[in-house]
């Protein structure tokens, strides 16, 4: 095990697959001599050279255009949309080109590559460069969601995504990319769609995602401490494919149900949850499933602001002592 | 208001031999004739949805596929039809789409707009106008980094020439230098409005060439002689590690945008000025003044209709897909599961 921090998992994770597979390439604005804006891909482009790693214009339209005419004829592009909410920019090919050629061309083409993206709040970026888009995407049939929340997810989940035969948006977050943990070295592949327990409790369980998962961390360690109340945390992972099983099975066991989403309200990953619970292990529950979002407005700037509207250890301690009934 | 377009056509010198004449004839005549039958079909209710007919942009088809090696990669728009026919995919399997039935190219699951034949090279059709231009330049610096010599070309209408990804693709492909051949088959309109109506430059693709360091290039669409050297040129230059081309095509297309567009917008002498420009039309007259034998054409154009009429009634015949078949292939394991 090796100490590294989320963002230098990401490019060790990459580096792994690059390095047992010359079909993988490397390309996004900044991506390759700066080392990437995020600093994500510190290395690479010294280990690899100008032929694997490389620099594009600021055209995210043809960033995902190549990387789908690349991955349609052999190579496993991964390609980088610097901040998740530029997808916006080049929607048609996530929404219309690379999750639905499969399905129109009767399975005759196959899209293997990884859209890389950062997402998500936490710096001031204010509410171009703050969103949390999870949701976007896994409203379309045809590509897989990821999002890890440690450094070694970061490594292995995002190594598992480029191995994988599908596309796959894989989901960085700003906010996650200094934190450090254990990573495993040598080759390290974490599989898509498995859900991860973090810590297992009989009173609560709250289902969380990237950077919401180690406030739901902080808020579980709160309450057990000031309250005895013991939660289950579980880490989503992945949004497409979901590991409904383990979210089926950690629900009815406490049957109190409590998601932690950094998106907007409306439609945010944790709907489709809920009703995947309420629908499957309705007996099971005690109450309602219960969703903690941000409110259903752009991000603002102000760290003050900011601060208020995402989902806080605070507030979401806050939300199960209400759910439960037990308001402090 | 109208604008004829003129054509500058790139002069060469010699002809090229009768079977590469005979071939590009017989692309075209088919192509002709299927498009028709596609119509006809059409007021048969045996074709559902829509359709955008190539009638009159055969020689763009022609001339391209017949420059093209086997597995050089072709990137259709939703007015597709012509260049799939044109890389060597069935009338069956085209009409079979169109008509939603299990012999179909994608057996119904794509339609019209998305025809996709990748054992013909045919990468697919995109629905979405410039969609396709930096797919192509993808596929070309696929073909570059594995050392092929393929070469990818993508086909698009004068609309898709005011749209970023047209732009994009066009800059991408001349920094790296990608084997992509970029063929506009301007039509003069963009869906129902005159391309000079909306377009800042008279020649809509051409006229942008030299913002990408590109050659200017302006061809007749209509002269398959002319596009098939046009393309042979762009193609060995692409393949040999000259980088990109951009190359206007000036065509017209016989009818409508769309099935349901009669084209009323068009003045009746231009349509009619048009219509003796027919590039079949033309190219059988240039094969018989080259004394090319009629009884030559004659059979090219028998045998073409034979293989039409089998390919409806087989296309008539087919079984329409099994409903699962709706459920299948979201995913590369042949699925649709998205959990567990």
């Amino acid at each position: 095990m090796a100490q590294l921090s989320y963002r230098d998992a990401v490019a060790a994770g990459i580096a792994q697959e690059m390095r047992r597979d010359e079909r993988v390439v490397l390309f996004g604005e900044d991506t390759a001599a700066a080392g990437g804006v995020f600093k994500t891909t510190v290395g690479l482009f010294e280990e690899f050279g100008p032929r694997r790693v490389k620099d594009t214009p600021i055209s995210e339209l043809a960033i995902l255009g190549a990387a789908m005419g690349a991955a349609m004829t052999g190579l496993r592009p991964v390609a980088e949309i610097m901040f998740s909410d530029f997808l916006a920019c080049c929607w048609d090919y996530v929404a219309n080109e690379i999750a639905k050629t499969r399905y129109m061309s009767d399975g005759q083409i196959t899209i293997p590559l990884v859209i890389r993206t950062a997402n998500g709040g936490g710096a001031r970026f204010g509410a171009q460069h703050s969103q949390s888009v999870e949701n976007w995407a896994m409203a379309i049939p045809g590509i897989k969601v990821v999002a890890p929340s440690t450094p070694a997810d970061a490594k292995g989940l995002l190594a598992a995504a480029i191995r994988d035969p599908d596309p796959v948006l894989f989901f960085e977050h700003k906010s996650l990319l200094a934190d450090k943990g254990e990573v495993p070295e040598g080759e390290y592949v974490e599989p898509l769609g498995k859900a991860k327990v973090l810590r297992e409790g009989k009173d609560v369980t709250i289902i969380a995602l990237a950077a919401m998962v180690p406030r739901a961390l902080k808020a579980a360690e709160a309450l057990a401490a000031e309250s005895g109340i013991s939660a289950t945390v579980i880490d989503v992972r992945s949004l497409v494919p979901l590991d409904a099983r383990t979210l089926l099975e950690h629900s009815a066991r406490t049957g109190r149900v409590f998601t932690v989403e950094e998106n907007p309200r409306l439609c945010g990953w944790g709907a489709e949850i809920a009703s995947i619970i309420q629908e499957e292990a309705f007996s099971a529950l005690k109450g309602p499933v219960v969703r903690i979002t941000t409110p259903h407005v752009p991000l603002p700037a102000s760290d003050r602001l900011e601060d208020a509207v995402m989902p806080t250890p605070a507030r979401i301690v806050a939300e199960v002592k209400r759910g439960l009934g037990r308001t402090a | 208001m109208s604008v004829t377009q003129k054509a500058h056509p790139v002069q060469r010198s010699g002809t090229l031999p009768e079977a590469t004449r005979l071939q590009l004839f017989r692309l075209q005549v088919e192509i002709r004739h299927c498009e028709k039958r596609a119509y006809d079909l059409f007021l048969q209710n045996l074709v559902k949805g829509t359709s955008h007919l190539a009638l009159g942009q055969e020689a763009v088809a022609a001339g391209f596929a017949a420059a093209m090696n086997k597995d050089d990669y072709t990137f259709c728009t939703y007015r597709g039809h012509h260049h799939t026919l044109a890389r060597g995919a069935s009338m069956l399997s085209v009409l079979g789409e169109l008509m939603g039935r299990q012999c179909g190219l994608m057996k119904g699951k794509g339609g019209s707009m998305h025809l996709t034949s990748v054992e013909h090279g045919v990468m697919g059709s995109y629905a979405i106008v410039g969609a396709h231009l930096p797919i192509a330049a993808g596929a070309a610096w696929s073909a570059q980094y594995r050392g092929t010599k393929q070469v990818a070309v993508a086909f698009f209408g004068d609309g898709a020439t005011n749209i970023g990804a047209f732009h994009e693709a066009l800059n991408l492909a001349a920094v790296w230098k990608l084997p992509v051949i970029f063929c506009c088959e301007n039509n003069m309109y963009m869906e129902y409005t005159p391309i000079s109506a909306v377009t800042a430059v008279k020649h809509p693709a051409a006229d942008r060439a030299g913002s990408y360091g590109l050659e200017r290039q302006v061809i007749d669409g209509n002269d398959a002689d002319i596009v098939y050297s046009t393309a042979s040129d762009a193609i060995a230059k692409a393949r040999s590690g000259g980088g990109p081309s951009l190359i206007e095509c000036l065509t017209y297309r016989h009818s409508g945008h769309s099935r349901a567009d009669p084209a009323k917008y068009r003045p009746k002498e231009e349509l009619e000025e048009w219509l003796k420009r027919d590039p079949v039309a033309l190219y059988r007259q240039r094969l018989l003044a080259a004394g090319v034998a009629e009884a030559k054409l004659a059979q090219v154009e028998a045998e073409s209709m034979a293989k039409l009429e089998q390919a409806t009634e087989a296309a008539k015949a087919s079984p329409t897909p099994a409903i699962e078949s709706a459920m299948t292939d979201v995913w590369a394991d042949g699925g649709n599961a998205w959990r567990n």
